[in-house]
């Protein structure tokens, strides 16, 4: 019959009227401020700065190598080298940063920086009350605010935190190995048998 | 029962009785006025935050409910932000019809509750030609809607407007047309008249409303669809479509100016609303006899939020017409049932002399019939200029 379509849409918004009364299931929504929904695994909203130990600044993975900085579509990240190296999970003397900014009045969270980063030292952030009075100093973030323990990046991406560890044990491992190997080896030429000529 | 009923006239009486005889008309027109714009400023301001707690339900939401109890203080609030936004005119904008055109909007939309019948003797004018001057003044708000977007100077504005125009013109037709079968068989022009033409009972205490007619039935059917489109409303909210063109013709206004606007357009809807009630759903009249007891204001605010649901009900259903089908279902559907309808009106008329105990069922089928295959006619040929169903050749 003419009209029944709206008759029959009718009728469904009718029923989601009487039913979102009786029926809290129906509801979709979540009452913000006072109930809040867990974030999936993959949200990503700014950058922060991973560190590992106990202490935040000297435990920073990041080498100050510019590769975000550089890479960085709307340019919100600023970095400045420290003229003083420390070394890093294997014992290598690497740079440190002096000044970490990011603006994250500017950020647009394409996640760019940590898909370019060779340290797995700046990962995706799942903040996302961030306003703030004062929207030029507020929005501006150093790397004291910026850094976060490992422990925190566990939480937030379990699967991608769970690699990293693992592969970051291993590479520690090899190059434990290498030092040892090194160690070593001045001391196992003379002991080895001279192969046969 | 009179004490209740008349309460808001005998106490306007009374109050104009305290001052001298020669400044009483003023008096009680000045109250009149008072009144008028508190109850529907009051009426306004609730129905926005009930229409969005409606619409939210009927979505499966909860709606506004942070300020207040039950959110009830949104309009408030809403008032208090649109107060101190800042009032922006574009720099190229014509300043003076840019201002003019929400005043324009609202001051004939105000005027226009003055010949409504509220309840027993409770109308600011009683005016012979109440309806006709219900139409002239409502169509001024097209002037109206055009200043806005012709002196906005953005195509946005402009774009609106012209669909306003297109769309508001079209629907005047119908909306008018259907009317005049009301106002045929109750003979008179007259608001009022036309109330006390429903105001009699027939077999088991049935109140003689126009709405339990075949005619009046379709008639208010298609008042209430031209009605709709009238006021701007979904599913022909054209002019102010966002998600083609931004806001329509409220594009270029802020502040103040666009609360006027909203205003004038709620206001529009509810004068509009209690012109439906009047002509077909009895006014004020209880729809039994042994009702009668029950305030006459009552009777017409119980059936003017019934009709005010109904419009949020079909918010929250259809979705928003593409320009043409609006306009075909104007001019190839509305406009020739509403012209039919006439015709109904005319055959239930002339049959109502038929003296025979089958008389009433045979009228009714006769003068459905009439109604309902024109209708069916009418939709099978509104199908016919829909266009083939899209093939897809690559999504599926």
């Amino acid at each position: 019959m003419d009209g029944a379509g709206i008759i029959k849409g009718m009728i469904e918004t009718a029923r989601n009227f009487a039913g979102s009364y009786h029926d809290e299931a129906r509801l979709t929504t979540v009452q913000y401020p006072e109930e809040k929904l867990a974030p999936v695994e993959n949200a990503r909203t700014i950058p922060f700065l991973v560190y590992d130990g106990a202490e935040a600044l000297p435990g920073l993975r990041c080498t100050a190598c510019m590769i975000c900085e550089k890479e960085c579509p709307p340019q919100c990240i600023y970095i400045v080298k420290d003229t003083v190296k420390k070394p890093d999970f294997v014992g290598k003397m690497q740079m440190q940063p002096k000044v970490f900014d990011i603006d994250i009045s500017v950020c647009m969270s394409c996640g760019i920086c940590v898909e370019v980063c060779p340290f797995d030292a700046i990962k995706m952030d799942q903040v996302f009350e961030l306003s703030t009075g004062d929207r030029f100093g507020g929005l501006l973030l150093n790397k004291t605010q910026l850094a976060k323990p490992n422990d925190y990046f566990n939480k937030l991406h379990k699967t991608e935190a769970a690699e990293i560890d693992l592969r970051r044990v291993e590479e520690k491992q090899k190059a434990e190995a290498a030092a040892a190997a090194k160690a070593a080896a001045p001391a196992k030429p003379p002991m080895a048998p001279p192969p046969a000529p | 029962m009179n004490g209740l009923d008349q309460i808001f006239v005998g106490t306007g009486h009374w109050i104009a009785g305290l001052f001298p005889v020669y400044v009483q008309p003023l008096i009680s027109a000045a109250l009149e006025i008072a009144i008028m714009m508190a109850v529907f400023g009051g009426c306004f301001a609730l129905t926005s935050v009930v229409e969005r707690k409606l619409l939210g339900r009927m979505q499966n939401r909860y709606g506004p409910n942070r300020v207040g109890p039950f959110g009830l203080l949104q309009p408030l609030a809403d008032g208090i932000k649109m107060l101190t936004k800042e009032d922006i005119v574009p720099f190229s904008a014509d300043k003076t019809v840019h201002f003019l055109a929400p005043l324009a909007l609202s001051v004939p939309i105000w005027l226009a509750f003055a010949v409504l019948p509220f309840g027993r003797n409770m109308s600011a004018i009683d005016l012979d030609a109440g309806i006709l001057f219900f139409f002239a003044i409502g169509s001024a708000s097209e002037l109206a809607v055009f200043m806005a977007g012709w002196s906005s100077q953005n195509k946005y504005s402009l774009v609106g407007a012209m669909r306003a125009i297109a769309q508001m013109i079209s629907y005047e037709v119908p909306l008018v047309l259907s009317t005049v079968p009301v106002l045929m068989l109750a003979g008179s022009l007259s608001l009022n008249e036309i109330v006390a033409a429903q105001g009699t009972y027939t077999l088991g205490g049935l109140a003689r409303w126009n709405v339990f007619t075949p005619w009046g039935l379709a008639g208010l059917l298609l008042f209430l669809i031209a009605a709709t489109a009238e006021s701007n409303r979904s599913p022909f909210d054209l002019p102010e479509g966002e998600s083609e063109i931004i806001a329509g013709f409220l594009t270029e206004y802020s502040g103040f100016k666009y609360a006027l606007f909203f205003l004038s357009e709620y206001l529009g809807l509810f004068a509009i609303t209690g012109l439906a009630v009047t002509l077909f759903l009895g006014g004020w009249h209880a729809p039994f006899r042994w009702l009668e007891w029950v305030p006459s204001w009552l009777w017409f605010a119980g059936k003017f939020c019934a009709l005010i649901f109904l419009f949020v009900w079909i918010r929250a259903t259809l979705p928003r017409l593409r320009l043409d089908q609006l306009l075909n279902f104007s001019w190839r559907f509305l406009v020739p049932l509403s012209l039919i309808n006439i015709l109904v009106a005319v055959a239930w008329y002339w049959s109502g002399s038929w003296k025979s105990p089958v008389a009433l069922p045979v009228r009714w089928v006769l003068c459905a019939a009439l109604v309902a295959l024109p209708y069916h006619w009418l939709a099978q040929s509104l199908r016919g200029t829909l266009p083939p169903p899209r093939k897809y050749t690559y999504a599926e």
